[in-house]
């Protein structure tokens, strides 16, 4: 392996060192540690927002951008060569940025302690380079909770902001190319940038563990639950990083972000947009992956239920080679897989069948409409001998679940009982009735174990619903 | 004509929006400062038979861990209910209790040193619910009663007589600033606090007394808060007590801040409440008698659980004229954390039940609600002959003065465009079998002033500077609300400069003694009073030096206005403030004053269950619209209309957004925020990923908020009225609304008449609602492909 490097990064514009520091402590605390208190800790969970700052990235369009992030579930080597920006750094004050302004004359601050996080967050959509002239909108702080306010006045904001009059503070750096490895406070942080050097990695050091997104593994290391020796950061793998939209398969890669996939690949399978649409919030979407929703396996993933209905295969890299799995099957228990160690999950595809007449869709139930943890997340399709309408017959059928196993999971048997029939009222009668049988979910804090076998039911005659009345072709 | 003041940002908005505004553990840290890590119980109720703490103290870094001989004063930190030890002795009452507290010289050893302690413990049986707690007749204190006339010979006799009941779920506050403390002792042994309190006065008392000293050796200072919401009204005390202890016993600076998850383990919530009602009521739908049973979740101890419980006996009318009422309230203890104040103190409970009886009574007699509530609303005093006052006189025998429910009510119907719209859902729902909408107008009536009449009391100090700066200080605390904006805004017209002269000072025990926590949204009636006071009392000094410097030998009347002192329509021969101030100190004026002030003609007999507890009531109504998905029970939000009374507002842009969040705030408790402990008493929801409070996209965006106008309140700092609390519970429309919705789903108008809904109502408690109401057979035949 190569000699490691010093960690450092730029901070408001300024480089930093952070060698003497664990790789592995978080972004925020590290820019509390410094001094740049306006970065707060409401949660550690990357659950409210408190703690975004915007980081350099790539905007789906390729050029560079600021990315809104949370910094509490952010390593610091993750930040290798790259360029972050923190509420101080955002203006000096006098003039106040835009966006800051219009939070003061909205009354967008109560009690002010979420005010810094949605000031990155508005910031860093103000100066989105594929922002067109809409305004901001509600998507660009679903990712922060505000106990005060009731959200109306920064609503106001997001909606009122035009088009960005000048650039941000501080240039968008894109990333410089950071030491593949580096070392900080006795962590080495590895930042390969080809397949082939991932996989080295883990095999001279088994130990290491990859970081994808980092949205789950960071929840870990802002607890303390975890503190890895070695981390493969897998954001600057070139090979993760593609999206192909071929005419038989949209491929994806395993590194790209979620908020690329939704904005490069929509309109291919509108059950995914649907349910990207509800996979977390902005600050989450700008760094999760779909690799890592998957390797995590968590039977209540957002992403695999879609992706089952859709018949997805999942590519593997290992030093023999890559080998291709349907995603049927690569959950093998609660939070295992058939990865085997030293593998990498490098692309997932899903076929494009536009001769096969197909209805689909996806819902996530949860307490809370937007940004929760599903209590049932479903994805359904139906492949159809004939355009949807009264006489069509179905000749395959995808039903599949998240929150109602030990793992994402299909509904085979009525699959299978659903083929040469109608979605007529008695099929999706038995249907229903059999969905609510096909699983023996648990019951927890979310919801009970009847309520999950119910929407196992509902969802589908609610998906049958919406089909008879022209939805979801 | 409305009389509303400037719509002025909020005096730190600048400081928030760029990071700069500072709060408790944001300041820069004094050399060497500590820091401390709970160790928590795993048992919900256990004897204590050993505590290990030496695996500990081998961690580097360890610096000591607490017990309870380290406390040089009584081992007691509750508000006056001394049920409540700062470090236990034998007993741990709830899951999570701290044991004790590690102290080290990093989080990171901190938290390593907590997790070595090893402790001991017998288990205890333990009551977990409140259920549990009703069956196990397990309460604190006695039973308490408010009476008017003969509820039970009513409902004895009357032809129409309906019960029921409802558990209703805790909430937590989820402030966004966590509980934070630090303290630090000089070699004189005076002790500094910072803490993120909403009582400082108290943290003071509580601090002082565990320390053994006397009040004037402790001061306690809170910058502000990263909201409150009743969270740290009592609840800071016990952070704010195990910083001083620890700077106590290790003679350095202490920091206590709790991450998210200890403080939801660790701190109380708003209080879960079980209710069982029996009402008569006329055919037309008016209410005759009521006889109701509250029983409070308290947690392990009482904290302020028998104010709240007094609070929701107060609200349980809501805005209703009831001629016979029996109200009873009782706290129950359970082996859960000990819940506190939040945001309507009881009130949001008392007033759900009240709309509760009111839907049950309603729905019975096919009547439509909006028109059963309308007639049952409490008319106003001056409105009514002798013989019918009582229809004006509360439960507790309040006249009901001022009423502006009956103009609210028929402003905001119409503003609503309710009637137009009843019919357009009628009509959606006629057509939609899986998707229905509701639509509810509900009424808040809200009591200003502490019950506990000494409690309204407050004072203020101004200072002014001879370069004519000025310092305001105030007992009040600034938790977001906009009390300081407030305050400055009283200051600066009282004494006619702007408001930028001033700095609002950090409140502290060493400037304003003794004060009231900043609560029952009482802070700017209160405080506002007193900076008049306090700057009404500078002005007639300053008045005086000004007229000898206009060569005027009276000074009574002169006008301060626009940084100038002038006589009345002399504005053209006018001094500047400044050089008034000048002189003022060069003849040796006093530039600082306090100020006073006391709610008058307000009284409360615990005893006899009567008095006039209330300086007046703060008025409002909300009209919600929302559509529910008969699949899932997931609801939309689709419309919100508020007209809300806040008297003339101090600041129209601060009480919007009050009306704003707590409007949300109260939508999150009534519909998905939902505490969960299990059967052990873990608390299962502990932090955002568990625990869902609202997020903008819950918001509807088509949400109506309008301040009444025309509506000066008597004898209030420049007739407004308090804004803090009141909205929340014009959430209750929200579930008014699900509850209309559910019942469009009834298979027949006979299953509508009876339509109980859980509280949250939660999409699986909504669902639940509508498959009792619906049969389910019929559903699936409406499930077809169309041709």
């Amino acid at each position: 392996m190569t000699e490691p490097g010093l960690l450092s990064f730029t901070l408001n514009g300024v480089p930093v060192d952070a060698s003497g520091t664990p790789a592995t402590r978080t972004l925020l605390q590290f820019v509390r540690d410094r001094g740049l208190v306006g970065t707060k800790e409401g949660c550690g969970d990357g659950d409210c927002g408190a703690c975004t700052v915007a980081l350099a990235g790539e905007a789906a369009d390729g050029s560079s951008a600021y990315q809104a992030v949370n910094s509490c579930l952010v390593p610091i080597g993750s930040c290798a060569g790259r360029s972050v920006i923190t509420v101080e750094g955002v203006s000096s004050g006098r003039p106040l940025h835009p966006v800051q302004q219009a939070m003061v004359e909205s009354g967008g601050s109560q009690c002010g302690y979420c005010t810094p996080g949605f000031v990155m967050s508005l910031f860093a959509g103000y100066h989105e380079p594929t922002r067109t002239d809409e305004p901001l909108g509600d998507d660009c702080i679903e990712g922060n909770l505000c106990r005060c306010t009731g959200y109306a006045p920064i609503r106001r904001v997001a909606c009122s902001l035009g088009p960005a009059v000048a650039g941000p503070p501080a240039p968008r750096l894109s990333r410089t190319r950071p030491p593949e490895h580096v070392t900080a406070g006795a962590r080495d942080f590895h930042h390969p940038a080809t397949l082939a050097q991932v996989l080295r990695i883990l095999t001279e050091r088994p130990d290491a563990v990859l970081v994808a997104g980092g949205t789950d593994l960071g929840v870990e290391l802002s607890h303390h639950r975890l503190d890895p020796a070695v981390s493969v950061a897998l954001d600057g793998v070139e090979e993760l990083q593609t999206l192909h939209i071929g005419d038989d398969e949209l491929r994806i890669g395993a590194g790209l972000p979620l908020s690329h996939i939704e904005r490069r690949a929509r309109g291919i399978f509108p059950a995914l947009d649907e349910m990207i649409h509800w996979f977390a919030a902005r600050q989450i979407r700008n760094r999760a992956t779909v690799g890592g929703n998957l390797a995590t396996a968590s039977p209540i993933a957002d992403l695999p239920p879609v992706l089952l209905a859709l018949d997805a295969t999942v590519s593997i890299a290992s030093p023999d080679g890559v080998r291709e799995t349907a995603l049927d099957g690569f959950f093998t228990s609660y939070r295992e897989t058939v990865l085997a160690p030293g593998e990498v999950i490098t692309a997932v595809a899903i076929p494009r069948r536009p001769e096969v007449p197909s209805v689909s869709w996806s819902y996530k139930v949860g307490k809370r409409g937007t940004d929760d943890i599903s209590i049932v997340a479903a994805a359904f399709r139906l492949d159809l001998d004939r355009p949807a309408g009264t006489h069509a017959t179905i000749t395959a059928a995808r039903l599949a679940f998240g929150g109602v196993a030990a793992t994402p999971a299909r509904a085979h048997a009525v699959e299978d009982a659903l083929v040469g029939h109608r979605l007529d009222t008695p099929t999706v009668a038995r249907a229903t009735a059999a969905l609510r049988e096909a699983f023996t979910p648990l019951d927890d804090l979310r919801g009970s174990a009847a309520y999950r076998r119910a929407l196992a039911g509902n969802l589908f005659e609610k998906f049958a619903h919406d089909v008879a009345n022209g939805g979801h072709r | 004509m409305t009389k509303h003041g400037a719509a002025r940002s909020h005096e730190a908005a600048a400081a928030h929006v760029t990071g700069r505004a500072v709060y408790t553990d944001d300041q820069v840290r004094p050399t060497g400062m500590l820091t401390c890590w709970p160790v928590h119980s795993p048992h919900a109720h256990a004897r204590i038979t050993g505590v290990d703490a030496a695996p500990a103290l081998a961690v580097r870094g360890v610096v000591t861990v607490l017990r309870p001989q380290d406390i040089p004063g009584p081992n007691d930190v509750s508000g006056h209910t001394h049920d409540e030890q700062l470090l236990p002795t034998d007993e741990v009452h709830y899951l999570g209790q701290a044991v004790t507290w590690v102290v080290a010289e990093t989080d990171d050893a901190a938290r390593l040193g907590a997790a070595a302690v090893t402790v001991d413990y017998e288990p205890l049986p333990a009551v977990t619910t409140l259920t549990a707690a009703i069956a196990a007749d397990s309460y604190s204190g006695p039973e308490k009663w408010i009476t008017r006339g003969d509820a039970e010979a009513v409902l004895a006799t009357a032809p129409l007589v309906l019960d029921g009941e409802v558990l209703i779920g805790g909430q937590d506050h989820f402030y966004l600033e966590t509980q934070a403390s630090w303290a630090s002792i000089d070699a004189e042994g005076n002790v500094v606090v910072h803490s993120s309190t909403q009582h400082p006065a108290e943290t003071q008392i509580v601090v002082a007394r565990v320390l053994g000293l006397a009040r004037n050796r402790v001061t306690v200072t809170c910058l502000r808060m990263g909201g409150g919401f009743g969270g740290k009204e009592t609840q800071a005390n016990g952070c704010a007590a195990i910083a001083a202890l620890a700077a106590y016993v290790t003679g350095r600076p202490v920091r206590v801040r709790l991450n998210r998850e200890q403080d939801m383990v660790l701190t109380g919530k708003r209080h879960p409440f079980h209710a069982r009602y029996r009402v008569a009521a006329t055919q037309d739908g008016r209410l005759l008698a009521l006889q109701v049973a509250l029983t409070s979740d308290g947690g392990w101890s009482l904290d302020l659980s028998e104010p709240v419980t007094s609070r929701a006996m107060f609200h349980v009318d809501n805005s209703y004229y009831i001629p016979q009422l029996t109200v009873s309230g009782r706290v129950a203890r359970t082996n859960t954390t000990s819940h506190t104040a939040f945001r309507g103190f009881g009130g949001p409970q008392g007033m759900l039940v009240a709309e509760e009886v009111l839907e049950r009574v309603a729905r019975h007699l096919g009547l439509r609600p909006e028109e059963v509530r309308r007639r049952n609303l409490y008319r106003d005093a001056a409105d009514c002959p002798p013989d019918e006052v009582d229809a004006a006189t509360t439960h507790y025998g309040q006249l009901i003065e001022g009423n502006r429910l009956p103009r609210i009510w028929r402003e905001l119907l119409d503003s609503s465009d309710f009637t137009a719209r009843r019919a357009g859902i009628t009509a959606h729902n006629a057509s939609r079998p899986h998707r229905k909408r509701g639509l509810a107008i509900t009424p808040v009536k809200f009591g200003i002033s502490f019950t506990n009449t000494k409690y309204n009391q407050a004072g203020a100090l101004v200072l002014i500077y001879a370069d004519g700066s000025i310092q305001l200080n105030h007992g009040g605390t600034e938790m977001g609300q906009g009390l300081h904006t407030k305050m400055l805004e009283v200051a600066a017209s009282t004494l006619g400069v702007s408001p930028g002269r001033f700095r609002a000072m950090p409140t502290a025990t060493d400037k304003v003694p003794n004060t009231s926590a900043t609560a029952a949204s009482s802070g700017s009636d209160l405080n506002g009073q007193a900076v008049r006071d306090s700057c009404l009392t500078l002005r007639l000094r300053l008045s005086e030096v000004a007229a000898r410097m206009l060569g005027r030998t009276g000074s009574e009347d002169l006008v301060f206005v626009a940084e100038r002192v002038h006589a009345p329509g002399e504005p053209g021969h006018a001094v500047a403030f400044d050089e008034v101030v000048a002189e003022a100190y060069a003849q040796m004026v006093s530039l600082s004053a306090t100020g006073f002030y006391r709610t008058p003609n307000i009284h409360w007999n615990p005893e006899t269950g009567r008095g006039k507890p209330f300086h007046y009531f703060a008025y409002g109504a909300a009209v919600s619209e929302v559509e529910v998905d008969g699949f899932t029970g997931c609801f939309r939000l689709r419309r919100v209309d508020i007209l809300h009374d806040v008297g003339d507002s101090l600041n129209p842009l601060v009480d919007r957004g009050q009306v704003e969040g707590g409007f949300v705030q109260g939508m999150g408790w009534l519909t998905m925020e939902e505490v969960v402990w299990d059967a052990t008493g873990r608390l299962q929801t502990f932090a955002p990923s568990t625990y869902k409070i609202p997020t903008v996209s819950e918001v509807p965006e088509d949400f109506r908020v309008q301040l009444l106008s025309d509506a000066t309140q008597d004898r209030t700092v420049h007739g407004s009225k308090a804004v803090g609390e009141p909205p929340l519970m014009l959430a209750l429309s929200v579930r008014e609304a699900i509850r209309d919705a559910v019942a469009a789903f009834a298979s027949t108008p006979e299953a509508a008449r009876h339509v109980p809904l859980a509280s949250p109502a939660t999409p699986e408690a909504t669902l639940w609602a509508i498959e009792r109401l619906r049969d389910r057979a019929p559903r699936l035949q409406q499930v077809a492909v169309p041709p």
